[in-house]
């Protein structure tokens, strides 16, 4: 009867897995896709930035963010800070204005949405009239000027948004003033442009779109100024003393206006075209700083020479005889300029450019000589070049993350040295509990190491696998060199890079060993590389081996991209991980799975063709194995060529229309709105529903048959030390599980270290199981007599785990996309399984084991499976007896890339792409959590607001006081930490001894070590200052 | 006259067919003129006179292409049996009295280790008792209807059985909408409908699904809320052992429950089903399914072999209720478990061993030839 126990009905169980479950999405990581607009408050030192999904998002210091969604989805076309505030104003293109407020809420502050308007003209007005385009919040914080279409200025109340309609300026009581032989009705349409006079608050500048610019006093609702330019205006900025204000022009110029108390008006007292005498495009943004030494700082957006340079995007420099312009890989969406704060200051003492870009964030420390980049702790281009798979390693040494950092830094020293300027809020979340690595694949054939600890993902060390190889594309070729006289004078600057060179570089398979700093990548075409860390620069030979994986098939063609070519004779390699050998697959198909043996020094590589043990300590090909069915012709001659590729294609230019259809509804708000998003889901479906009764889409049912394409397309590698001949004897073991339902094993003869370079390794097929249902592996795992998964590699060694128990009896869990099935070993019955495909419907995309702790007790861990479905869902399944624990929707059935890209951690948390630049950050434990936790104070108005400031932050970092549940878990877990670490530094003998005979002679490991102890220290304390 | 018989036999000319026939353990030889078979008394009588039992009722059977062992009792599946033999026809004579019928059906030949071990095994056997349904024996069931009594009228529970043979399931389904009535009124909601019969295929072939019925469960579960790729997925799933509930376009066929004569409403005329809910009767059904689903293990390059349950979970299951019980008796009284001829099919996709085909094997076996 127990099969009609419904799962879930033991209270206990029920308990407790609310104690270790609990799904949260937590963080944004990357660059926010299509943004729209930029906003600025040196007040808060918060920088804002709006996306054409509705969503807009705050970022300050390092840690601190906010995100808000603007339920209509629409593009946000502006952001104003209010002066002196913790609130903003939004402009979306609807035409619809929000008031967003930073409020403090339960020790942290929390972005929310206070009121939303939209103006309304007197009826019958043509909706122009009303069309704001041009938004002022005054300083006095009480009102909005609101220019439009009509040019009219309407006047709103804060924060209620009451139009104030006796304070209209209306295009007629500009024109009373200014003669009319000069200007007409049509001179104030649309207003461009509205600047608040900086030192007297009731002047304000109007710059209407033809050209006519207005001085207009409050107070006396009148005119005091005008300037007639001749050509169309795009932006008006004030110089600081308010003597003077810039405007530029569409044609490429910029002029400059005295405001003077007499005259009423004036010619412009200069007007340049910096880029001309040839047509130029509109410069649409320009900033006048002065600096103390006198010469200013004019830094304008465009203006370059329409014919020969109109297709950059740009933004000038111009210091003295200093001039540089810029040059983005991507459209410039706005700018800011980061300055002196203090309204008592003489000067505006520029320090930081921070362009918005549309694929990247790039700021520019103005202060230090050759204007560098500085490099942003957040807003990480994920997608410089697209990223093509992701590895996740939780938990990292302390020594291995030293020395990535230490790769790293030699790779970052172009970059200024300038703290991150936009430093607002204060970041009160607990320290990561741990350090985590992110490892991105790349199309150009780079892999990333990102520092996956905390809010912030930030780039570490960036691997390139290209010198290994031949290629046509010029290593040497620096788009960055351009002669000196080079005019105009064009700086490339930013990553975004989404060209690559060659597309069989691609990474599509990572494995990184922690404990032993080795590192296993594999590409699109065959290549298996194998590193290892090396802290000095290196030249030298990468040895080659083939894995002809067809062995004896005759009469197959491969049809698809051939190998890559070697570089002959050594290669010169900087400090970081370093290639030593290359495996190539012949046929040099994708490589699809890939397993790394760090203990045993071997690597196994699978393809659509078979796969291969390769026994890198000898550098030996130990076995190669063909899976491939005789009739699986489409695999033989290059599937992922020809015939997939064009299926590829066309799948991924409708995934690219249905993303632009459904990124507007893409983003879920901080949790108010679920309901209009499930409505928004139910209009949706509709909709879909009826596009397909116009087109019906078919669906053939049939059973899988032996004879199916890809069968032999290995999908999973899996080493393991187990039971597989006998019960008496363990020994280690390959797994290799097959998209046809095949699961092979291998018993593998290692030998002992002492003897490991005199004997070779030798494998042998022990057992072959096909499962009936035939759908792909796409996980095997071993438990041991304890039920637990097998340690990772070296990592009993490294006294993290318990060694594994051999004397009961071990099992095998081999999980297809359709089943969870249980095995014993080493007599293969089966024992337990779970079908998921016959019952629910849905595939399993993605599987893991993860450990999840209870946030009750401490000593309390379990493990289960975290497995993601082709619905997007996520489900929590239960070792060793696979009874579902819960269910989570997260991922958009739609979302076909996002389900795709989705990586676990080890410790229940996760990442999937959320675009092509951002990764979505979520956590399935109670106890492991990432999130932004922050606070932003409102700075009282004072001239050092400065020094108040700090003040407060470090009340707000006491007031965190207990009671405070999260944070109190977090001290635990940095207790925990440290308490590892401590057990990690206790074994040091240990881990040099495994560090030595892993370096293999190859430089003297210890010595460094030692002297970067002192870091190591300030680093593992970092968390208990 | 019976050299130049089996000399033109051998000669294998146009209008002759060799026949070789079994019977206990004894094998005879002869031909027939392919063009005129005769009538199926006649073979009969023939057969009855090489073996020398010229006074024992047997039963005929024969071996298709598919190695299904399929029987021969009339002029009409004779002749089918005549017009497929290719090279020759392969005949198996049992005594009526102690004859087996689940040896007939699919993969009887490839099973044939099996049989033997269940003969060898009598206790084994015995568990497995079949039901006789009219003639069951004499057909292989391709699709039933069934729960005819606990499921309203407008709808129908159809069971098809997918064997090895390269029959396709060979039907589309297909996003529509269909009315309900709910407190509301009247409702538009999507639904899954049958797109597209392919021709010869097995949907086709039982003429209990049609273009346009809308599919309401999948092995007892409602597809209700679920996708057109979901549904999908769970009927390849189940492919195996597909029981999908229909609301038939054409109404006008459906089983009146109140004459529970008609033959089409087969097995569960017989079953005592409580007003089951299908939740339930879709766990039982999974259970069911689970028996005839093994996946197969090669150790050190041998034989494959079915991996064995490790824990006694079968009988329990096999204990639980009579209903199960029968629906299990039922598939296995004759119904061919269809995991052995997958050993076939493995055989091809790894080059690892070899799987002896039933027709190569049965040519090794020494058997007297006689000469009519």
């Amino acid at each position: 009867m127990r099969r009609f126990l419904r799962p879930g009905h033991d209270p206990v169980r029920e308990r407790l897995k609310r104690d270790l479950f609990q799904f949260n999405k937590t963080v944004e990581h990357g660059f926010p896709h299509q943004p729209s607009a930029l906003g600025y408050s040196p007040f808060l030192r918060l920088m804002a930035i709006g996306t054409r999904s509705g969503a807009i998002k705050l970022y300050g210091a390092p840690g601190v963010e906010f995100m808000g969604l603007h339920e209509e989805n629409n593009t946000v076309m502006q952001i104003h800070f209010i002066p002196d505030q913790c609130q903003l104003v939004t402009l979306l293109d609807d035409n619809s204005l929000h008031l967003w407020s930073l409020k403090q809420h339960g020790g942290t502050s929390e972005l929310r949405e206070e009121h939303r308007f939209t103006l309304k003209g007197p009826p019958g007005s043509p909706p122009s009239a009303t069309q704001v385009t041009a938004v002022l919040p005054h300083s006095s914080r009480e009102v909005l000027y609101l220019g439009t279409e009509s040019g009219n200025i309407f006047v709103v109340e804060l924060p209620s948004f009451r139009v104030l309609e006796d304070r209209t300026i209306t295009p007629e009581a500009v024109l009373q003033r200014i003669p009319e032989d000069n200007c007409n009705r049509r001179s104030c349409e649309l207003v461009e442009a509205l600047r608040e006079h900086p030192k007297n608050p009731d002047h304000i500048l109007i710059g209407y779109s033809r050209g006519l610019i207005v001085l207009w006093d409050l107070q006396n609702n009148k005119a005091t100024h005008y300037f007639l330019g001749s050509q169309q205006l795009e932006n008006l900025y004030w110089q600081k003393d308010g003597s003077k204000f810039i405007s530029c022009h569409y044609d490429g110029s910029y002029s400059q206006w005295p405001v003077s108390s007499d005259n009423r008006q004036s010619e412009p007292l200069e007007n340049t075209v910096p880029y001309g005498p040839f047509p130029c495009k509109a410069i649409s943004k320009i900033y006048w700083q002065t600096t103390k030494n006198g010469l200013p700082y004019i830094i304008f957006q465009g203006g370059m020479p329409r014919a020969s340079y109109g297709d950059r995007h740009s933004i000038s420099v111009i210091h003295g005889s200093q001039q540089t312009a810029f040059d983005f890989t991507s459209r410039v969406i706005d700018f800011f300029i980061i300055f002196s704060s203090d309204p008592a200051a003489d000067f505006d003492d520029p320090s930081a450019l921070v362009v918005l870009a549309e694929e990247e964030l790039v700021v520019i420390d103005l202060k230090s000589a050759g204007w560098p980049a500085v490099h942003p702790p957040y807003l990480a281009s994920l997608h410089c070049s697209a990223i093509t798979c992701s590895h996740h390693v939780s938990n990292i040494p302390l020594k291995l993350w030293e020395r990535i950092i230490s790769a790293g830094s030699k790779q970052n020293i172009h970059y200024s040295t300038m703290p991150w300027p936009i430093d607002g809020g204060t970041n009160i979340a607990p320290d990561p509990p741990q350090r985590d690595l992110l490892l991105t694949g790349h199309e150009d054939g780079t892999v990333r190491f990102w520092d996956a600890s905390g809010v912030c993902l930030h780039l570490l060390y960036k691997l390139s696998t290209v010198r290994v190889f031949l290629t046509d594309a010029d290593p040497n070729d620096n788009m960055n060199t351009l002669g000196e006289d080079e005019w105009p004078p064009l700086r490339k600057v930013g990553t975004f890079d989404p060209y690559s060179d060659d597309p069989r570089l691609g990474i599509q398979k990572i494995y990184l060993c922690k404990y032993s700093g080795y590192l296993a990548v594999a590409g699109t075409a065959g290549q298996v590389l194998v590193m290892e860390l090396n802290d000095e620069d290196a030249e030298h030979v990468v040895d080659h081996a083939e894995a002809d994986l067809l062995q004896d098939q005759e009469g197959y063609r491969w049809k698809g991209h051939e190998k890559l070519k070697t570089r002959d004779g050594p290669v010169r390699f900087e400090a970081g991980f370093q290639p030593f050998v290359l495996v190539q697959c012949q046929p040099p198909a994708v490589v699809t799975s890939l397993a790394l043996h760090s203990e045993w020094k071997l690597v196994a590589f699978g393809t659509s063709h078979g796969f291969g043990l390769f026994d890198h300590q000898q550098k030996r090909l130990v076995f190669v194995k063909c899976t491939l069915h005789p009739s699986d012709q489409l695999a033989l001659e290059g599937p992922l060529s020809r015939v997939k590729s064009l299926k590829k294609s066309l799948r991924q230019s409708f995934r690219r229309i249905r993303r632009s259809r459904v990124s507007s509804r893409k983003r879920r708000g901080g949790g108010g709105n679920a309901s209009e998003v499930q409505e928004a889901n139910a209009k949706f479906d509709q909709d879909v529903l009826q596009e397909m009764e116009l087109a019906p889409v078919q669906r053939k049912i049939e059973a899988r048959s032996a004879e199916d394409s890809f069968t032999g397309f290995v999908r999973t590698l899996y080493f393991a030390d187990t039971f597989l001949r006998d019960s008496s004897r363990h020994c280690p073991s390959l797994w290799a599980g097959t998209n046809g339902g095949t699961v092979y094993a291998f018993c593998l003869r290692v030998p002992p270290a002492e003897r490991r370079m005199d004997e070779p390794v030798r494998a042998e097929q022990a057992k072959e199981i096909q499962l009936m249902h035939r759908a792909p592996v796409v996980g095997i795992l071993v438990l041991d007599g304890r039920s637990t998964p097998l340690p990772e590699p070296l990592e009993v060694a490294h006294d993290l785990s318990k060694s594994p128990d051999m004397q009961g009896s071990h099992q095998l869990l081999v999980v297809s996309e359709e089943q969870f099935k249980v095995f014993t070993l080493p007599k293969v019955s089966s024992k337990l399984k779970l079908k998921l495909t016959a019952l629910e419907g849905c595939r399993v995309r993605k599987v893991t084991v993860a450990n999840f702790g209870s946030c009750k007790t401490d000593d309390y861990s379990e493990n289960d499976l975290a497995v993601l479905t082709n619905l997007g869902d996520i489900q929590i399944i239960s070792l060793p007896f696979l009874k579902l624990q819960i269910r989570y929707p997260c991922i958009r059935k739609e979302d076909v890339s996002g389900i795709a890209s989705c990586v676990f951690t080890k410790y229940g948390q996760g990442f999937y792409l959320i675009s092509p630049s951002e990764f979505e950050r979520f956590s399935l434990s109670t106890k492991w959590l990432v999130e932004p936790r922050c606070i932003v104070d409102m700075p009282e108005v004072t001239s050092n607001n400065h020094v108040h400031k700090s003040g407060t932050q470090n009340a707000a970092r006491k007031s965190r006081g207990p009671g405070n549940s999260p944070g109190d878990c977090g001290e635990d877990e940095r207790k925990s930490v440290r308490l590892m670490e401590h057990a990690l530094l206790n074994d040091e003998k240990v881990l040099k001894e495994i560090q030595s005979t892993l370096e293999g002679g190859r430089g003297s490991y210890a010595e460094k070590n030692s002297s970067r102890s002192p870091l190591g220290h300030r680093l593992s304390n970092g968390g208990a200052d | 006259m019976n050299r130049a018989q089996r000399g033109a036999a051998g000669s294998r000319g146009l209008g002759t067919m060799e026949v070789k026939s079994k019977f206990g353990a004894e094998f005879r030889r002869f031909s027939l003129e392919r063009s005129k078979p005769g009538k199926f008394e006649e073979f009969y009588g023939l057969l009855q006179h090489v073996h020398k039992i010229p006074n024992v009722d047997v039963l005929v059977g024969y071996t298709d292409i598919h190695g299904d062992l399929l029987p021969i009792n009339n002029d009409d599946n004779y002749h089918k049996a005549v017009s497929t033999a290719n090279p020759l026809l392969r005949i198996f004579i049992q005594r009526k009295e102690d004859a087996d019928y689940s040896a007939f059906g699919t993969d009887t030949m490839t099973r044939k280790k099996n049989v033997l071990s269940n003969v060898l095994r009598p206790d084994n056997h015995k568990k497995k008792p079949h039901i006789v349904i009219s003639m069951p024996q004499d057909f292989r069931p391709v699709s039933s209807i069934i729960d005819v009594d606990i499921l309203p009228e407008t709808h129908r529970r159809v069971r098809l059985y997918k064997y090895g043979t390269d029959k396709p399931l060979g039907f589309y389904i297909r996003d529509g909408s269909s009315v309900r009535v709910t407190p509301h009124g009247l409702e538009k909601v999507p639904g899954i409908f049958i797109s597209r019969l392919v021709p010869g295929g097995l949907a086709q072939s039982t003429g209990l699904l049609a273009v346009n019925d809308e599919v309401l469960e999948v092995n007892g579960i409602e597809v209700s809320g679920k996708s057109l790729d979901q549904v999908t997925d769970m009927m390849i799933a189940n492919s195996r052992n597909l029981i999908i509930t229909v609301r038939p376009a054409n109404q006008r066929n459906n089983v009146v429950r109140n004459s529970r004569t008609s033959g089409s409403s087969g097995q569960s005329t017989e079953s005592s089903l409580p007003s089951s809910t299908p939740n339930i009767l879709g766990s039982l059904l999974q259970g069911e399914e689970e028996s005839d689903e093994e996946d197969i293990i090669i150790e050190d390059s041998g034989e494959p072999q079915q991996i064995p349950k490790a824990t006694p979970a079968s009988e329990s299951i096999e204990s639980l209720s009579q209903i199960e019980l029968l629906h299990e008796s039922t598939q296995n009284g004759f119904l061919p478990s269809s995991e052995m001829n997958l050993n076939h099919s493995t055989g091809s996709i790894s080059m690892e061993y070899e799987v002896p085909e039933p027709g190569r094997k049965s040519l090794e076996e020494d058997g007297t030839i006689i000469t009519l």
